[in-house]
């Protein structure tokens, strides 16, 4: 542990854009767990006296069509977006991860069946497929987490499945079947939590992406429906707007959304130094 | 014998700048190669051989720098030069050869364009009459069948007929000095000695200088005039071919000589050398980077390295040789 | 040649029954009951038995799926629900307009992100690369339906140098002669150059946004791929031959560089494809995308399928494209076949 701290120091000293990042991840996280606490207006309080009012100082992102205030939104909003994408990501790895490493470790059929489905996948135009799935599923958020999950699942499996490859055979893997452990057994205890690290650097590569996904899919009218606050409908409402100058409404949430995308990508760069300086590119 | 060498390398320095630190690779390293003359430069992988031959070209990697030395060649010091006037050197008036032929040719270029790119670059043919001389050179390194050899891809050629094309487009030119840098590493047993007869007939007919940089004595002995041996960046010894062979003075050569194979050594006898080469990031290198594997070692050696002449054209770099 | 184009289409065949049968699944997983939904909220339920029967509902699965094959061989993607109209029909129209958006946004990408990372690679360290990193980086995040309103707000709202975001041609402008279906490729043709001015105007922004999005895998494919070439082995033998700095670096570096950016357009595609419903959303562009995501609104589904469907048959096709032109170029490939 030591050692990857100290090269952790390493990584930071020289690239100090990770910090950065470290640090809007920091934001981020405080403002989806205390969003609602801290928000100064509530988010679906409507106030047609005060429809849209430039940003000012009780205002600071303005105010939308409703009289709105669209900072609270946006904090509010961190949440929602955010457990939409930690929550996809988190089933992609659950399903790539535990097929991904059965194809590699067990080949054969198993392999076959996990590759054909992957590339079945890898078939679609991603966030086309992604629009197919929630179309046909229904238009609500847990489609969304869904179709996030199963357009990432190709991802997650074919990195599994090569890492478990890989390590099908090395010494520790033969040990703990010599030692008489089932096969699941050597599979769940001691091929996958070696291949933690590496889908750890997947899945927070893959959270940018994901929250992009997500908010693609509202901003075109599904799965958030109003008067939920989530960024990518807001910038769809505010888009409505912005041609009569009244940008405000779609740029806070906008920013809001692709400074969470740059900081959950540099992230997931910056990890994957840490962890695995060798797959740096 | 000439009296000119074709190259003098005098007090060559070469350091790496690593994250782990800085390296220093090559310390006065010296030694000359005479017009048709055959050198070896030997030693243990990371003696510094490939380095010295990179220098010399001018091809080190970004991370090296030549820190001190002069490399005499044609009345330039190769070291002083510009890229763009060394650059046209390389390759007309020196040329070297590599080691896994397969790698080193482009692999998506007909090699007959690949030897051409030379001949046009140094003005030894025009682009219209570059195929023609390409095949005539893949005639001279006696490839059957040249002008359909031409037209193939490297991947579509054994490893033995790409060393013959490394061949051609080095010597297409002819240059003054030929590196040839183990180019036999990574072919068959058969396609070694045939590919270092190629080499030294041709040197032999043009009158050229050759540098041989190998690992193995035994191949060095029997190709080349002289050898140089190397260790951990240092030449630690320097004498004609047959003498060193049979009376090496340099603990160090004598230890490579009894690790290598050969009609008097058999393989169980073969003695490997005790310990590795010493960490050249070190700041508190001793004087003698052999010392601490040497089983000769006095007081003395921590002083300074001598150059002792123990005979004609030997240098040993030791205070207590054999 | 001919062998190369049989291996290629038969590595396809796989994916386009994959994609059949998702597309398939994905029409059977309708909310609800698609009978009841296709014959309308008044519906008696003896109408939504005979529509169900007139869906082919009540047969068994395997069944449907036959008949599903059958319809899309005869081109029958079933019509929608809000024009009547055949889905096919409507996708075709529409087709030309998204081509022609998502084929220029590529050419757009190609042309900025290739030079880029072949610069960042030749000057690794220098100010060169690290301008690329942000911009790959940034490109990336960008939010593609975000950036396009930006422009619009900017470049049409503030600045007036761009024309409304509406359409593929001001209302002034009458289109081209149908030729290709492109705007620019029709009024070039006709010699109407002051449509092709308008269509490129009209083009520029939409392209842009999407061409930021998906330029950032092509620059780092490329700056990568030629830092590995530039430290390979026949690279210093180029080197000690002399060879110029020119021919190193593209005659030798650049043309084996290039090879793994070919594969990686698979991917640009897959982006490009899915920024190209958002823009054509923010840029009423009047694609299949925009088509799709107004029929999504209307909850009207045979649209969506077939447009689903197109996109990925397409996808298929294009991946197939670049598979064979990769072994056109690669030596290795097209004579190993």
């Amino acid at each position: 542990m030591l050692p990857l701290l100290r090269h952790a120091r390493y990584v930071l000293s020289e690239n100090p854009v990770t910090g950065l990042a470290f640090g809007l991840f920091a934001l981020f996280l405080i403002a989806a767990l205390f969003g609602p606490v801290l928000a100064p207006y509530n988010p679906l309080q409507s106030n047609a006296a005060m429809a849209l009012k430039p940003p000012s100082a009780a205002h600071w992102f303005g105010t939308d069509q409703l009289g709105r205030d669209i900072f609270s939104r946006v904090l509010v909003a961190t949440r929602l977006d955010l457990t939409i994408a930690f929550a996809s990501v988190i089933l992609a790895f659950m399903l790539g991860a535990l097929s991904g490493v059965a194809a590699g470790y067990f080949g054969g059929w198993t392999d076959r069946i996990v590759g054909r489905l992957a590339d079945t996948i890898m078939a679609f135009p991603l966030f086309v497929l992604a629009m197919g799935i929630v179309a046909a599923l229904g238009n609500e958020v847990i489609n969304i987490v869904i179709a996030t999950a199963i357009i990432n699942f190709p991802l997650y499996a074919r990195v599994a499945r090569a890492e478990a490859n890989v390590r099908r055979d090395a010494g520790f893997v033969e040990a703990a079947r010599l030692s008489g452990n089932g096969e699941a057994r050597v599979v769940l205890g001691h091929v996958l939590p070696n291949i933690m690290p590496i889908m750890m650097v997947q899945m927070s590569l893959t959270m940018g992406y994901a929250i992009l996904n997500a908010a693609g899919l509202s901003f075109i009218g599904l799965g958030v429906r109003p008067p939920d606050a989530e960024w990518g409908i807001m910038v769809a409402e505010g888009a409505n707007f912005i041609q009569s100058g009244e940008w405000w409404i779609a740029l806070f949430p906008g920013a809001t959304l692709m400074l969470a995308v740059f900081c959950f990508n540099l992230l997931g760069d910056g990890l994957r130094d840490i962890i695995d300086p060798r797959m740096r590119t | 014998m000439s009296t000119v060498p074709a190259l003098a390398v005098e007090d060559l320095s070469v350091e790496f700048r690593t994250r782990s630190g800085i390296v220093k690779v090559l310390e006065h390293v010296g030694f000359s190669v005479d017009k048709g003359e055959t050198v070896a430069l030997v030693g243990e992988s990371g003696s510094g051989k490939s380095v010295t031959a990179f220098a010399v070209m001018g091809i080190l990697d970004a991370a090296g720098k030549v820190t001190s030395g002069r490399a005499m060649f044609g009345g330039a010091d190769l070291l002083a030069l510009g890229e763009r006037d060394l650059a046209e050197q390389r390759g007309r008036e020196l040329s070297m050869i590599f080691q896994n032929p397969r790698t080193a040719l482009n692999p998506i270029r007909r090699v007959g364009l690949q030897i051409a790119d030379v001949l046009v670059r140094h003005g030894g043919a025009t682009r219209n009459d570059a195929p023609q001389a390409a095949i005539e050179m893949l005639k001279k390194v006696r490839i059957p069948d040249p002008e359909r050899r031409a037209e193939a891809y490297p991947f579509e050629l054994s490893g033995g007929m790409c060393q013959r094309i490394m061949i051609a487009i080095a010597l297409a030119c002819r240059p003054a000095l030929l590196i040839a840098d183990e180019p036999t590493t990574g072919l068959d047993v058969t396609t070694q000695a045939v590919i270092m007869d190629l080499i030294g007939e041709l040197a032999g007919e043009a009158g050229m200088a050759t540098i041989f940089i190998t690992h193995d004595l035994a191949l060095a002995a029997e190709y080349c005039d002289r050898i140089v041996v190397m260790h951990a960046g240092h030449i630690v010894e320097a004498a004609p071919g047959r003498d060193l062979f049979t009376h090496p003075r340099h603990p160090y050569s004598a230890k490579l000589l009894a690790a290598t194979p050969g009609e008097t050594v058999s393989l169980e006898n073969m003695a490997s050398i005790p310990g590795g080469l010493p960490d050249l990031r070190r700041s508190d290198l001793p004087a003698c980077r052999y010392s601490d594997r040497c089983e000769r070692r006095l007081g003395q050696c921590a002083q300074p390295l001598p150059q002792r002449t123990v005979g004609e054209r030997r240098v040993v770099a030791c205070w207590n040789p054999l | 040649m001919l062998n190369l184009l049989l291996s290629r289409l038969a590595t396809a065949i796989p994916s386009i029954v994959g994609v059949v049968v998702v597309t398939f699944m994905l029409t059977r997983l309708l909310p609800g009951d698609p009978a009841a939904y296709f014959a309308g909220l008044a519906a008696s339920p003896q109408a939504i038995a005979e529509i169900r029967a007139k869906l082919g509902l009540d047969k068994s699965l395997p069944e449907q799926f036959v008949g599903y094959i059958g319809d899309l061989l005869h081109g029958n993607l079933g019509n929608s629900l809000s024009t009547g109209q055949p889905v096919v029909v409507e996708i075709a129209t529409r087709l030309p307009a998204s081509a022609e958006l998502t084929l220029f946004a590529l050419i757009v990408a190609v042309a900025i992100a290739i030079p880029l990372g072949v610069l960042a690679a030749v000057k690794q360290g220098t100010w060169i690369d690290h301008t690329c990193r942000i911009v790959t980086t940034a490109g990336v995040s960008l939010p593609v339906f975000f950036t396009g309103l930006l422009f619009a707000y900017v470049f049409y709202y503030l600045l007036q140098w761009a024309p409304a975001p509406t359409g593929r041609l001001d209302v002034f402008l009458s289109p081209p002669t149908h030729i290709t279906g492109f705007y620019l490729i029709d009024s070039a043709l006709t010699g109407n150059l002051e449509t092709l001015w308008g269509a490129l105007r009209q083009l520029a922004l939409p392209a842009i946004s999407m061409a930021i999005f998906s330029l950032a895998p092509l620059a780092r494919m490329t700056r990568g791929s030629m830092l590995a070439v530039l430290g390979s082995d026949f690279i210093r033998t180029a080197r000690a031959s002399g060879l110029s700095p020119r021919t190193v670096i593209f005659t030798y570096a650049f043309r084996n560089a290039v090879l793994p950016v070919i594969t990686t357009l698979g991917m640009v595609f897959s982006f490009l494809l899915g920024a190209n419903v958002l823009v054509e959303t923010v840029f009423a562009w009047p694609g299949i995308g925009l088509y799709a995501v107004n029929a999504l609104i209307t909850s009207d589904y045979a649209p969506v399928q077939g447009f689903v469907l197109t996109m990925a048959i397409l996808y298929v096709a294009l991946n197939l494209t670049i598979d064979f032109v990769y072994g056109l170029v690669d030596p290795r490939v097209r004579l190993d076949s």
